[in-house]
């Protein structure tokens, strides 16, 4: 029992899950802006942009995220010279932010753009009779009525972000993983203990935060 | 909106010049961010015949990125075949009438859900030998992982898919004097297992990119016979990741067009599982009738 009185493991514990919550805080600003952005390329007028859109969705949805951010390490930062910080572990906090939002953006595109599909068709005429350009038909119009629907994808998906935040770990982040790895090398007589608090930190963040947002997709769903 | 063209009418000549002053302007900016790319490379050294040459060579592949395939395809079909079995009856744990086997199967779907892959791989691997005095491979830290976490994940799906077959369904097979077991085994999971085969198949795509995270315990799959262990030898890890991202995308995109092919084919069931599952839902079954899969991994 003397694994979490030791104040050295104590704070490694903390910081363990502060770099959780850093990481998926900023990677989830930056895969919205990037997922809402790619949503709008995708069903936008111009086929560029929707090539775009498609290829990159279908490129990053399918790669595994461990691929992702092993590239941001050995690839931009190893090899291609990309630096971030001076300090080692915010420049490997920055790569890790880097894989994580290309990744998630992929899947907030396409949850943006099935809830564009759940928008009546007759929202989108009627703002084309009105004479609403391709814009301000998806800013005014649909994106807000779109936003309604998607929160319960977003939910998952940002649980999700936060459970991926642990891959980060295997580019040399000191995360919660990486924390626990180590505590279970040097408790061995304690591992039931140790899983149970680090798994047990994770379900206490992430179960609420998956019913709140689904009582918020209950109480803002527009009722059809 | 079934069709997203409907955002915007049928361009006219100004709309038309527009769009295509757009596209070139975008073209012409993402290939020259293409070409920042290729000169970044270029003075990486990147391009040298030297890192690609041994992808021509058939020791490469017979021995780093095939064996490493077939190890990752192995732990993906054993993974797969576990958690299904592990979904099916964690679902029918969760919809059973009576609250000591109901609460706790829900407990454990939940927690499994809320519980990072990693963790689970590393308590797994690092931990347990502890508890069972023996070391464990690697390929059952990642398989157990996987099947605990997707398992899970799928139980959630099949309760989704039972609780969506229509009510007279069991209520006619209650009529005709069927036990509940019977009825949860003969109509009711048939139907729903019809009903939730996209999103099973997209589970799968899921579960094949989960795989990669046994790299972490040196289980020798794609990601680490075919990146790391090839770019040991010729040090070419740009190369050999961008080659091992393609065999993903291609495998994954196959087994996403299938998933895709099974929807429109089962397009006439008799039912379609409603958009919003569970009212005040953790439920990973998104809205929208798309199968967005969860994003692990």
């Amino acid at each position: 029992m003397d694994v979490f009185t030791d104040p050295e493991n104590l704070d490694a514990f903390v910081s363990g899950f502060v770099w959780i919550l850093k990481l998926t805080g900023a990677s989830a600003v930056c895969a919205l802006v990037i997922g809402v952005l790619l949503a709008a390329m995708r069903v936008s007028p111009v086929p560029v942009l929707r090539v775009f859109g498609a290829a990159w969705v279908n490129i990053f949805r399918n790669t595994p995220l461990t691929l992702v951010v092993f590239f941001c390490y050995f690839g931009l930062y190893a090899t291609l010279g990309l630096s971030l910080s001076q300090e080692l572990d915010v420049n490997i906090y920055w790569l890790g932010v880097i894989g994580l939002s290309t990744y998630t953006a992929a899947f907030v595109c396409e949850a943006v753009r099935s809830g564009i599909n759940t928008v009546p068709t007759g929202q989108a005429e009627a703002a084309r009779a009105i004479g609403l350009s391709f814009a301000q038909t998806l800013r005014i119009v649909v994106l807000p009525q779109a936003a309604r629907s998607v929160i319960a994808p977003f939910g998952s998906i940002l649980i999700a972000l936060c459970k991926n935040a642990t891959i980060v770990g295997t580019i040399g982040l000191v995360e919660a993983s990486s924390v626990m790895k180590d505590l279970l090398n040097s408790y061995g007589n304690a591992v039931i203990l140790i899983f149970l608090v680090f798994a047990g930190t994770f379900a206490a963040l992430l179960i609420p935060t998956g019913y709140f947002f689904g009582w918020l997709a209950n109480r803002l769903a527009v009722k059809r | 909106m079934s069709t997203s063209n409907v955002l915007y009418d049928h361009p006219g000549p100004r709309a038309k010049v527009r769009n295509a002053v757009l596209s070139v302007v975008f073209g012409v900016a993402l290939l020259g961010l293409l070409y920042w790319i290729y000169t970044r490379f270029d003075q990486a050294n990147q391009w040298e015949p030297r890192l690609w040459e041994p992808f021509t060579r058939s020791a490469t592949w017979t021995q780093f990125i095939l064996p490493g395939l077939w190890a990752t395809l192995k732990a993906a079909g054993v993974g797969m075949l576990l958690s299904l079995a592990f979904g099916i009856v964690f679902a029918f744990g969760r919809l059973s009438d009576r609250w000591w086997i109901s609460v706790p199967a829900g407990m454990v779907v939940e927690f499994f859900r809320a519980v990072p892959l990693l963790l689970m791989i590393f308590f797994i691997f690092y931990g347990v030998p502890f508890l069972i005095k023996g070391p464990v491979t690697a390929f059952w830290a990642v398989v157990i992982g996987l099947t605990l976490y997707n398992g899970s994940v799928l139980a959630e799906a099949f309760r989704a898919g039972i609780r969506a077959v229509p009510g007279g369904q069991s209520e006619a097979a209650y009529a005709i004097g069927m036990r509940k077991n019977q009825v949860m085994r003969m109509i009711l999971l048939p139907q729903a297992a019809r009903a939730m085969l996209p999103i099973i198949v997209s589970q799968l795509v899921v579960l094949l990119k989960d795989t990669a995270l046994g790299y972490i315990v040196a289980y020798p799959e794609l990601l680490q016979r075919g990146v790391n262990d090839l770019a040991a030898n010729y040090g070419n890890i740009i190369a050999c990741a961008i080659v091992a991202a393609v065999i993903y995308i291609v495998i994954n995109s196959l087994l996403t067009w299938f998933a895709g092919w099974l929807d429109r084919r089962t397009g006439v069931r008799a039912f379609r599982v409603p958009k919003q599952t569970a009212p005040a839902g953790a439920d990973s079954t998104p809205e929208g009738g798309a199968t967005v899969s969860e994003p692990q991994g």
